[in-house]
């Protein structure tokens, strides 16, 4: 379970916070999307729970375990798909993730066969041995997944997993996404795809300005909002039709 | 341990996947090391053995003068060029067409035997003894100067060597001058020894540690090999300050600080490659001055029995140039940051250290200065092996120098990083 007390984020000169006050349970085996505009605060959110960033104030727990005094801990149990690919272009696909997978602590032959199982179910098996420079966005896309899921890690953070990709590798990406929170994995979960979002989350949060304004199963939000006939119509309703450009 | 050796191994590939690079890194400071010793080798042989060509004016067309040609002839340093007008000459000298024009002034010959003989008979009549001359004249000759021509694009110490041997060349003529006078005034017969003119003394050039028997002087490629191979070793620092900028840029090091792995891990991978790469640029400086550079004319390093000692300093030397690399790569954001300081602070480091001027010809302030260099004591070692033939006690102090600016420097970037990205 992930528990969010008050975790607030003010970036050095900003006027303003990025995350403010902000108090969310994520359920175990939940697939949660955090959803909102750009410069809502979702990638601050994420980055704060994947160790990257330190809050400004308030605290989390990821299954029990407290930031600031289990770092390391922690750090084994959750696994981070970043918005960008984080992967070296020079290196094959194989060599990648078997990096990756060895600063979790995995070897040997055991990592072998994850690499290649992971590889197979999501159709990359024989590109194992190709550069990832020479790898289109979409499975560019599919290998940045692997690295953040080989160690199996109990709760995972995606950060737009699927932004420019085409719909095979979307898919393959959310099928496989809905393979491991069956397993167990907690999902936690943002994207601008509301569509994918409205199938894909158990439940979602829309924040804005930082702050949460609306949580709840995408179904109950949707009958919430009598015009609404869709997840994107709530988000409209919720955040408005301004246009959200940041410099 | 298997995070690191997994670092270590991912480091390896990404330079290997590289062979452009690769190459660089290494042929680069070969490249690097014959040119210069080519040209410092040249620069002595010029001074040495080739022959200068020299403008000579002669107005004084006395045995002075004639005595100067014949030396300057003589010398292995020069070729005389005659030349009757003092313009012309230093318009010749002014554009370049040559590097340096004597004048000898009119009456040189004249004055200086007046002089000399003026002062050869008042020492004479002292002991009361009569010059063939009669009484001393009253007038004092006039003092001459002989003028030297520079081209303005003249190095300082090409002209400083040039000065010093014309000054020698003078200073013997008017020595010989008055041994002339005095066998003149005191015997009749001048083909009678009075004076034994052989230099008395003579300078012999030993190095400290070496016998009379067995006297090596340090050649030019002693002195290049250790100098310029510390300067490529700590251009190391620029590939490597790159590869962690490039981490940054790629987001790996992103993906890396969510994982369970220590900074100090990350940079040791780092460590362990980097520095091999320095070793092997070390190894094959030493095979290229061992093996290459007698083919090409150059005179041939010696290594004999200093292999061991050589490759410590070099391992201490390439640790100190990882640290350096491993902090410039954690503090700076950009190649456009990293890669112009890198390169400038390399060179600054390298001057400070006495690789282009030596440390004792230095200002007091940049003397100082230059004890803070790591390439001043990793070329204080070098030295200490290749030519002063020491023992690795004498070497201990600057090593551990070295090895305590590796772990200041990378102590630096663990806590920069620390407090940069610390949650």
């Amino acid at each position: 379970m992930i528990e969010i007390n008050q975790l607030s984020k003010k970036y050095k000169g900003a006027e303003s916070f990025s995350v403010h006050n902000l108090d969310l349970r994520i359920r175990e085996k939940e697939v949660f999307g955090i959803l909102g505009p750009n410069g809502a605060g979702k990638t601050t959110l994420i980055s704060m729970l994947s160790s990257l960033l330190k809050p400004t104030k308030g605290s989390f727990s990821i299954n029990g375990l407290n930031y600031r005094e289990h770092t390391q801990q922690l750090k084994q149990i959750i696994g981070i798909v970043p918005q960008e690919y984080a992967l070296y272009p020079t290196l094959t696909a194989y060599e990648n993730l078997r990096y990756f997978g060895s600063m979790y602590g995995l070897k040997g032959a055991h990592l072998k066969s994850k690499i290649h199982d992971h590889l197979e179910v999501l159709g990359l098996g024989p590109f194992a041995d190709k550069k990832i420079k020479t790898f289109s966005g979409g499975m560019k896309r599919r290998i940045n997944l692997i690295a953040g899921i080989l160690h199996a890690p109990k709760v995972l953070f995606l950060d737009e997993p699927t932004v420019g990709v085409d719909v095979q590798s979307k898919n393959a990406i959310i099928d496989y996404l809905k393979e491991l929170n069956k397993k167990g994995t907690t999902i936690l979960y943002t994207s601008h795809h509301l569509n994918e979002a409205e199938h894909f989350c158990t439940r979602i949060a829309i924040i804005d300005l930082g702050s949460i304004i609306c949580k709840g199963k995408p179904s109950a939000l949707i009958d919430e909002h009598v015009d609404a006939r869709n997840l994107e119509d709530v988000f409209l309703a919720k955040t408005g039709k301004a246009l959200r450009d940041y410099a | 341990m298997h995070k690191l050796r997994a670092s270590a191994y991912k480091e390896f590939l990404l330079l290997t996947r590289d062979p452009g690079g690769l190459a660089i890194l290494f042929i680069m400071p070969l490249l690097l090391v014959i040119t210069i010793t080519v040209i410092q080798n040249a620069t002595f042989k010029t001074l040495k053995q080739s022959k200068i060509p020299i403008l000579l004016v002669d107005y004084d067309q006395g045995n002075v003068s004639a005595s100067i040609r014949q030396n300057l002839a003589g010398s292995d340093q020069f070729e005389v060029v005659e030349e009757a007008d003092e313009t012309k000459a230093q318009e010749l000298v002014g554009n370049g067409t040559y590097q340096l024009a004597l004048v000898i002034p009119e009456n040189l010959s004249r004055n200086l035997d007046l002089k000399v003989n003026r002062n050869v008979e008042g020492l004479l009549q002292k002991f009361g003894i009569e010059g063939e001359n009669g009484p001393l004249s009253k007038s004092t000759p006039e003092t001459k100067e002989v003028k030297l021509y520079f081209d303005p694009a003249t190095q300082f110490s090409f002209r400083n060597s040039i000065k010093s041997g014309i000054d020698q060349m003078v200073s013997k003529i008017e020595t010989q001058t008055i041994y002339r006078a005095f066998q003149k005034e005191l015997t009749d017969d001048p083909s009678e020894e009075i004076f034994d003119t052989a230099p008395f003394i003579k300078f012999t050039e030993i190095i400290p540690g070496d016998t009379l028997e067995k006297n090596s002087i340090p050649n030019a490629t002693q002195h290049n090999i250790p100098a310029w191979t510390l300067f490529a070793i700590f251009f190391i620092i620029l590939p490597l300050s790159i590869n962690m900028v490039k981490e940054k840029n790629l987001g790996t090091f992103v993906r890396l600080r969510t994982n369970p792995v220590s900074y100090v891990t990350v940079l040791g991978g780092k460590t362990v490659i980097f520095l091999s790469v320095a070793l092997i640029q070390f190894a094959l400086m030493l095979l290229v001055g061992v093996f290459l550079f007698p083919l090409i004319g150059l005179p041939r390093l010696e290594v004999e029995g200093r292999l061991p000692l050589l490759f410590l300093v070099a391992f201490f030397a390439g640790l100190a140039a990882v640290g350096l690399g491993l902090l410039l790569g954690t503090i700076a954001k950009s190649q456009e940051q990293s890669a112009p300081f890198g390169a400038t602070f390399v060179v600054i480091l390298a001057a400070l250290g006495g690789v282009w001027v030596p440390v004792f010809a230095m200002p007091a302030f940049m003397q100082a200065l230059s004890n803070l260099s790591p390439m001043n004591w990793g070329l204080n070692a070098f030295y200490n092996v290749f030519l002063r033939n020491v023992g690795i006690t004498e070497l201990f102090p600057d090593l551990a120098l070295l090895f305590l600016f590796f772990l200041i420097t990378t102590a630096i970037s663990i806590i920069y990083n620390q407090r940069k990205n610390a949650v």
